[in-house]
């Protein structure tokens, strides 16, 4: 029937210690990191954070990310049977979980625009 | 950790949403000389349905045959049913060629012929080839960067990505402005504007199967109405009747068989393998006719009499389509889906109709400005201007030509007024929502949000009745009560929890929205079929107007505006 992903991921607010929590997750073959990272808040724990809004299109970009220590879009890279682990963008500031801020900075609350 | 600190903003004209429809609003406001603050929920020009589109904008150009924008206006008020406002209507076909070429001019790249004539391809519901597109299924992406260009060029315009709007702000009975809070750090943020432009999109994260992005909630809709203003047409919602549905793919939009059909027609077949739009009375034969709404309904239907796919849908075939077609027409497309494991030479894949577009929503007059003064909007958030049912390609005309409109009228009504109508009392309530600690609730925001998905796909989908709207409206009520009346936890960054919190608060009163004004209609419509009134009824030839009174959606009904004059 299903397989099962064992998803390995990071998480927590900047400057906390380092923890990464292990959740199983089932899935189709075929189905992407961000299709079982959005089961995961469905089923286990709603509070995990990770940005993205197209779902399946790869137009957003907003869902990128380390995968097995590689940068790649959740959106397309696949869920695999074994454990995977999923950490933030390590180049840009750390805002929780899975999430960085990758807004152009003229485009974040508190900073005047740039032009 | 400490809470993070209220943000105070202010602006002439606020645009929330960044899609094409709220950048081109702002874009028209800062040519008027507004001060215009544009904020998006998530990150500017990267969600929303713009950047979703595939291929096809309709529009009178007359490259490929000649053509007048009254042609166009009249495909859509016949694809409407009856039901679309022809005033709004009047307004996207005429000045649609103007906003086309206008991106042109900013250079979004619309295909051409070799001899330099823009592309038009012929969409169904269409009496000629209108739609025009960018290569290859980037209709969407050029269109977000296009804008997105032109806006990061106006210095006036400030954009702020991240921002989530919970609540409108009315003062002395005046749209003043909003209330919502930063998502990376959880601040509540507050802010008071002269005018406000909703340009939020639709709806379609209702349903679980859908073509759009996480966050088309519907919430423009609900902020409307919390602030007063009526939404119409909320049962007539969209469903795109070749959404991919088999073999799982990945990287691509599950709209994307839409310009395949432009391109190369392609043959729906049911478990049989037979073209069988036939027997709802379009005959295809590898051509693209089938308007949406029949179309769904016609796949629905094979379904239920046993004659789908094995997923539940469709086939749809091109391996009739010689190899050397297919790859001149979508080329590097073509290794996209062998990557998938998809040979369209060699295989048929499985298409299902899927949530795609709400041609219901803010009631507007012909400045887009609401039932509250000061309160506009633009674009799909916006109801009427396709009544029943959407022509396609008619989705990113209007956000591009509403948009400018409510653009200019928003920055006009500002000029006039010295400062924002903002009362402090008028914005405590919000403002205590999203500052203060909630409630410590039991319940999963994200099961919750996914189990209103899956009652409105089973109840409230394309084919309706009775009882399963009123047993829709039932779980609705039960999710509603398992919400609670505030937020979970406290203000920290980016809490999904309490995002898909204020993010169901607004889905469940649109929903409610949709569910009851589909159980009032009791005839079938365009898009809105009743399967205990299969028959389209005179009687029923009006609109139907929501409101919010005292807590509770009230329903009435409002009669169609006369066309001849608007059509003349």
């Amino acid at each position: 029937m299903s397989d099962r992903a064992r998803l390995l991921i990071r998480r927590g607010l900047p400057g906390e210690p380092e923890r990464w929590d292990a959740f199983e997750v089932a899935f189709e073959r075929g189905q992407s990191v961000l299709d079982g990272l959005r089961r995961i808040r469905i089923e286990q724990d709603p509070d995990l954070a990770f940005r993205f809004s197209c779902i399946n299109a790869n137009a957003c970009k907003e869902c990128m990310m380390l995968v097995d220590g590689k940068v790649a879009y959740a959106c397309i890279a696949r869920l695999e049977p074994r454990e995977m682990r999923l950490a933030p963008l390590p180049n840009k500031t750390l805002v929780r979980d899975l999430v960085t801020e990758i807004a152009p900075p003229d485009e974040r609350i508190g900073n005047p625009p740039q032009n | 950790m400490a809470r993070p600190e209220r943000i105070d903003l202010a602006a002439d004209v606020l645009v929330i949403g960044s899609g094409a429809a709220g950048m081109s609003a702002a874009i028209a406001a800062d040519a008027a000389g507004a001060d215009v603050l544009m904020v998006d929920r998530s990150l500017i020009g990267r969600g929303g349905a713009t950047v979703m589109a595939q291929m096809t904008v309709a529009v009178a150009l007359g490259e490929e045959e000649p053509d007048h924008w009254r042609h166009h206006f009249a495909d859509t008020m016949a694809a409407g049913r009856g039901l679309t406002d022809p005033a709004l209507a009047a307004l996207l076909c005429e000045h649609g060629p103007d906003a086309i070429r206008q991106m042109e001019a900013w250079h979004v790249g619309w295909a051409r012929h070799p001899d330099g004539r823009i592309r038009q391809a012929h969409a169904p519901g269409h009496d000629r080839p209108r739609c025009v597109y960018v290569d290859f299924l980037s209709t969407g992406p050029a269109v977000s960067r296009t804008l997105r260009g032109q806006v990061q060029r106006q210095a006036a315009i400030r954009r702020i990505g991240d921002l989530c709007i919970t609540d409108l702000v009315v003062s002395d009975g005046r749209a003043a402005g909003a209330v919502g809070f930063a998502v990376s750090s959880g601040a509540p943020v507050a802010i008071a504007a002269k005018t406000v432009i909703v340009a939020t999109g639709g709806l379609t994260r209702l349903y679980r199967r859908n073509s759009a992005s996480a966050n088309m909630g519907g919430d423009g809709y609900a902020l409307a109405l919390r602030a007063g203003a009526p939404l119409v047409d909320m049962e007539f919602v969209q469903f795109f009747p070749i959404g991919h549905l088999a073999p799982r793919l990945i990287g691509m939009d599950p709209i994307m068989w839409d310009p395949f059909r432009y391109k190369l027609g392609g043959r729906l077949l049911n478990r049989e393998g037979r073209e069988f739009t036939d027997d709802y009375g379009v005959t295809e034969d590898g051509t693209y006719r089938a308007t949406r709404d029949l179309a769904t309904y016609a796949i629905l239907k094979e379904v239920e009499a046993g004659r789908g796919s094995p997923a539940g849908g469709a086939y749809l075939s091109f391996r009739h389509v010689p190899e050397e077609r297919l790859r001149a027409a979508f080329g590097p497309v073509i290794d996209r889906l062998a990557k998938n494991g998809i040979d369209l030479a060699r295989m048929d894949v499985e298409v299902a109709p899927i949530a795609h577009y709400h041609m219901g929503g803010i009631k507007v007059g012909a400045s887009f400005e609401t039932e509250v003064a000061g309160l506009y909007a633009a674009g799909e958030a916006v109801g009427g201007a396709n009544g029943a049912n959407r022509l396609s390609g008619n989705a990113i005309t209007e956000a591009l030509v509403f948009g400018r409109f409510a653009g200019e009228a928003a920055a006009a009504q500002a000029r006039r007024m010295q400062r924002p109508t903002w009362g402090a009392r008028d914005a405590a309530a919000a403002l205590s929502l999203v500052a203060e600690e909630g409630g410590a609730s039991a319940a999963n925001p994200a099961a919750l949000v996914a189990a209103l998905q899956e009652l409105m796909a089973r109840d409230v989908g394309p084919f309706r009745t009775a009882e399963g709207l009123d047993r829709a409206l039932a779980e609705i009520a039960r999710l509603g009560a398992a919400l609670g009346t505030r937020p979970p936890g406290v203000p920290r960054p980016f809490d999904t929890a309490r995002l898909d919190w204020f993010d169901l608060r607004n889905m469940l009163c649109v929903a409610e929205a949709v569910a009851r004004a589909a159980r009032a209609r009791s005839e079938s419509r365009g898009a809105h079929q009743r399967e205990d009134f299969p028959a389209q009824s005179e009687a029923w030839a009006v609109h139907q107007i929501v409101r919010l009174d005292a807590g509770r959606l009230a329903l009435a009904r409002m009669p169609v505006e006369g066309t001849a004059e608007a059509a003349q």
